[in-house]
């Protein structure tokens, strides 16, 4: 196909904006699938996408309308995804920016938005959902428009659900978005923008074609790896794969490279042919440091191997996780993984717990620590235990979050970001109504229970996105838990000074709660370093016997001794104390009413 | 199986289950009534000791009366098979308060027993009626008079705490009762609700919610009748004189033990039986001169060290090391000392008085598990 004849887009929306039904709608206009191929979301390929509404993994589909072949290329709708987002930009040349028209601009819009102008794409703003009851097509429109700049009647509305203006939408994607640029005739070098992994055909890369050519069988060069391989198979998909023979520049499809490790051929790489070397790469992503971190513990010790296994098998789709063997006293083995966020800790965990069958032991999250030893070492922290105990200073990262909200509910985001330990940065008026707020925040305070009190404090209406800005010195202690004088490493947490009495007296407390009585007393502490800030008393149980045994229940009385042994085993041990999982797992939940 | 076993038995139960009433709180094996039942019950009884006989050594220390209300059992039936059962050093019969008039008392006495274990449970009408007991406070006293007139030296009381409904106060009045009657040995226990009991049904979900109160009615037992000069040389029970329940104590050794009747357990050597408790079946199967259908448990060193531990370390006398070896974990012996919850004196293994209020969670903590069966 002609360079001019193909345009390469994406969709970029706010979660539940319509963007995967947009998708479908317009697979189904284009007759890229009969109606019989057609399934609700097609894109979202795995469950728990569907479930949640949002797309994970990019893929890319090439549809025909009029003449033109169209490459849309799906991303995903999370803040802790903007990485994913921007991968797929950078094959794009523009990009639908959907708005729903009940909900108006939301915070992942403006970052999407800016996401796209950063990389030099086409807008074409559509504003979606016209048919609900609730919608403000004009309303939204004009908010769209004063956004990105454009006059109002540039603004595409439609329905994907209905159908209704998705042809029109078609028809900006030719008119104003630009074709490819690039040389058919160059040296090939292609951009690898994700991957995934086939267990019977290795990694399938998914590629952007900048210039020249590949075919079937021809030896390829990743050319930062240095890895070399046969292409395998080329294709599109449609959405299913489908083999061609070629792929030419300014195209979008897969290779098939029939490579086992998946860390031989990285996203952000540029493909080359062997025999007729590109001379300079594209330029390539940056790479991405996960920002939160948690212990994953199998409650069945037994199962470590298995949540290994499963890890591993995570990480070949999922370039982004990171994660490394760690031990705890009282968890046992288990792994420290880093994440992008949390909503992608916790899809991780749930693939784990579902796709993988694990019961899981989640520690309390955190983010990563700069630390410089009074030794002079810089070392990064990524688990509250490994926090050296003599610091010279610690830096922590920052994030700069917009949250927009109605205007009545100002106060209250102020309010939070005030507590924590944030620093207003501005604010503007979007519409009459709605307000952004931009505030610069340790990511350390979005990462405890930072999402459940805005939408609380905002009954739902906020919404809310962040960039991460850097590392910067903060006021950080240690806090660790006792038992019976014993550390809990698990537990161990690092926080403000300011915040330290108020988390460790929560923790403490709950933890009293959680224990059952022992044998003996058992204080539970919090400190920090040998000072102690919180402590309880778990006192020791006073009775604890078998009321009667003669001749006729000695089996029976035995039996139960021998349950209660069992039972133990099932225990946690920390020192003396035997601690129920259940108590690691409520204290290691511990909500925000605590706080 | 118990064709091999070995003899030497000296200690020998003799279970009569028949009650007047089934109380709601019960689960052992009871009959109620069936008058005409009672003399062809101890006729299967005996036909049972006939058979099992060679099990029994020359000299049988104890023999033991329970129930049921064996104090229930039709007189002349009763009188019949006390004297038929062999002499031993303690014959020690159940009963409850109701039940023993002067002619019962003089009837036991002159029959050989030399113990009696009186259920009185409470003093206090309103409990008594919770726990479904037809005997009054009055009939406790009447019953023990009676007893101590016919010349028994050795009454035991049996006292239950933790009625649904009873006070701290109550409880210690019924001490002051128990203990203002002299008896020579006493028991109390905590009422259990046991699964499957009208009781259980009525009044579980109460017992659950009081548990952490019966702590201190467990301690509240334990020191008035230590001050009372008693000695607490088992859990539950409590002895003056040296009168401990030689029965019982023979349970708390590991002693083999002979079981007759509906019901009953015995254990020799290595195997455990329990008789069928279904009366019908058992009537029938002695009838005919055939031994009872029976529950077999086989029970090997290992068990039966183990049991020694779980059963010794009830008794405020040590366990000898040498009989539990292997039965314990000597590391959790150590850890448990340090916390003062157990010791060791000489060549012995015993708990101290605060390892004994929470001697479950002790010997859990003290056994280690079966080897025969982790390898499976």
């Amino acid at each position: 196909m002609k360079l001019d004849h193909i345009r390469n887009f994406s969709i970029v929306a706010h979660i539940d904006h319509g963007k995967s039904t947009l998708a479908d709608r317009i697979l189904e206009v284009t007759e890229t699938l009969s109606e019989r191929e057609m399934r609700e979301q097609v894109l979202d390929t795995m469950e728990l996408e569907r479930e949640r509404g949002i797309t994970i993994k990019a893929q890319a589909v090439r549809v025909a309308w009029h003449g033109h072949q169209l490459n849309l290329i799906d991303t995903p709708g999370h803040v802790d995804f903007t990485y994913e987002v921007s991968r797929a930009l950078q094959a794009c040349e523009g990009a639908l920016l959907v708005v729903d028209a009940a909900q108006g601009i939301e915070a992942q819009t403006l970052a999407n938005a800016y996401l796209a102008l950063e990389n030099g794409l086409e807008s074409v703003p559509v504003v979606n959902k016209i048919d609900l009851p609730q919608a403000d097509p004009e309303g939204t429109a004009a908010e769209v428009a004063e956004l990105v700049g454009e006059d109002e009647s540039r603004i595409v509305l439609i329905s994907a659900k209905t159908g209704e203006g998705v042809e029109a939408v078609l028809d900006a994607v030719v008119e104003r978005i630009p074709p490819p640029e690039g040389d058919p005739d160059a040296p090939p070098r292609a951009l690898v923008f994700d991957s995934s992994y086939d267990q019977y055909r290795g990694v399938v890369a998914f590629v952007r074609m900048v210039d020249g050519r590949f075919s079937t069988r021809q030896r390829v060069r990743a050319m930062a790896a240095e890895t070399r391989f046969e292409a395998e198979e080329l294709g599109f998909f449609s959405p299913f794969r489908s083999p061609t023979e070629t792929l030419e520049a300014g195209e979008v499809g897969y290779v098939v490279t029939g490579l086992k490790d998946v860390s031989r051929l990285r996203v952000g790489d540029t493909l080359t042919a062997e025999a007729n070397p590109a001379a300079e790469p594209l330029p390539g992503y940056k790479d991405v440091k996960p920002t939160v971190f948690a212990g994953l513990f199998p409650t069945d010790s037994d199962d470590y191997p298995d949540l290994r296994d499963a890890l591993e098998k995570l990480k070949l789709n999922d370039a982004s996780l990171f994660y490394e063997p760690e031990s705890s006293q009282a968890l046992g083995f288990g792994f420290r993984c880093g994440f992008l966020g949390l909503l992608h800790m916790e899809i991780v965990r749930e693939r784990l717990e579902r796709e993988f069958d694990l019961d899981l032991l989640v520690t309390a999250p955190n983010v990563a620590y700069r630390v410089q030893t009074k030794a002079g070492e810089e070392v990064e922290v990524h688990n509250p235990a490994d926090m050296p105990s003599e610091i010279e200073a610690v830096e922590e990262p920052y994030i700069r979050a917009s949250t927009i909200v109605p205007k009545e509910y100002v106060g209250s985001v102020m309010e939070l970001n005030n507590d924590r330990r944030g620093r207003f940065h501005h604010m503007e008026y979007l519409s009459e109504e709605r307000v952004l707020l931009a505030f610069d925040l340790p990511l350390a305070e979005i990462v405890y229970d930072y999402y459940d009190q805005l939408k609380s404090r905002t009954r739902g209406y906020a919404s809310f996105d962040y960039d991460v800005l850097g590392f910067e010195p903060g006021e950080l202690v240690r806090v660790d838990v006792l038992l019976a004088g014993d550390p809990v490493d698990a537990l161990s947490l690092i926080v403000h000074r300011d915040g330290a009495y108020a988390r460790g007296r929560a923790l403490v407390e709950r933890l009293r709660e959680e224990i059952p009585r022992q044998l003996f007393d058992v204080p539970v502490q919090a400190a920090i370093g040998s000072r102690v800030i919180a402590r309880e008393t778990i006192k020791a149980k006073r009775k604890d016997v078998l009321a009667k045994c003669y001749g006729g229940d000695i089996t029976r009385k035995r039996k139960l001794l021998e349950r209660q042994k069992k039972g133990k085993k099932r225990m946690k041990q920390v020192g003396a104390v035997e601690v129920p999982q259940e108590a690691f797992l409520a204290v290691l939940g511990l909500d925000g009413e605590k706080r | 199986m118990t064709d091999g076993a070995p003899g030497g038995v000296r200690h020998l139960y003799v279970h009569l289950p028949f009650c007047a009433h089934r109380c709601g709180y019960c689960d052992f094996v009871t009959v109620v009534g069936r008058r005409g039942q009672h003399a062809a019950y101890v006729d299967a009884l005996l036909a049972e000791l006939e058979l099992e006989r060679r099990l029994l050594d020359e000299t049988v220390e104890t023999v033991y009366l329970g129930g049921g209300t064996p104090t229930f059992t039709e007189p002349a039936a009763l009188r019949r098979l006390l004297a038929a059962l062999p002499a031993a050093g303690e014959t020690t019969v159940e009963a409850n308060p109701e039940t023993v008039a002067s002619d019962l008392a003089r009837l036991l006495r002159a029959a050989g027993v030399t113990r009696v274990s009186l259920g009185a449970q409470s003093f206090q009408p309103k409990l008594l009626d919770v726990l479904e007991r037809r005997a009054a406070p009055g009939d406790v006293r009447r019953a023990f008079y009676s007893l101590r007139d016919a010349g028994f030296d050795n009454i035991s009381l049996d006292l239950i705490y933790g009625i649904p409904g009873q006070s701290s106060s109550d409880l210690e009045r019924d001490l002051a009762e128990a203990i203002a009657l002299g008896p020579e040995h006493v028991s109390a226990y905590e009422l259990e609700a046991k699964p499957g009991t009208r009781f259980t049904h009525a009044y579980g979900d109460e017992l659950r919610r009081q548990g952490e109160s019966m702590e201190g009615y467990f301690e509240l037992v334990v020191e008035t009748l230590v001050g009372a000069g008693y000695r607490w040389y088992e859990t539950a029970n409590f002895c003056r004189n040296g009168r401990q329940s030689r029965h019982n104590l023979a349970y708390w050794l590991g002693r083999d033990y002979l079981g007759l009747g509906v019901g009953a357990v015995s254990t020799v050597g290595g195997v455990r039986w329990r008789n069928s408790p279904r009366l019908p079946g058992y009537l029938a199967a002695l009838a005919a001169g055939r031994r009872p259908e029976r529950e077999e448990e086989p029970l090997d060193t290992w068990v039966r060290r183990q049991e020694r531990l779980i059963l010794g370390l009830r008794l405020d006398e040590g366990v000898p090391l040498a009989a539990v070896e292997g039965a314990f974990d000597r590391d959790a012996l150590a850890r448990l000392e340090g916390l003062g919850l157990a010791e060791r004196r000489e060549e012995e293994l015993a708990l101290t008085a605060r390892g004994r209020r929470l001697g479950g969670g002790v010997t859990a903590a003290l056994m280690v598990e079966n080897p025969a069966k982790s390898t499976i």
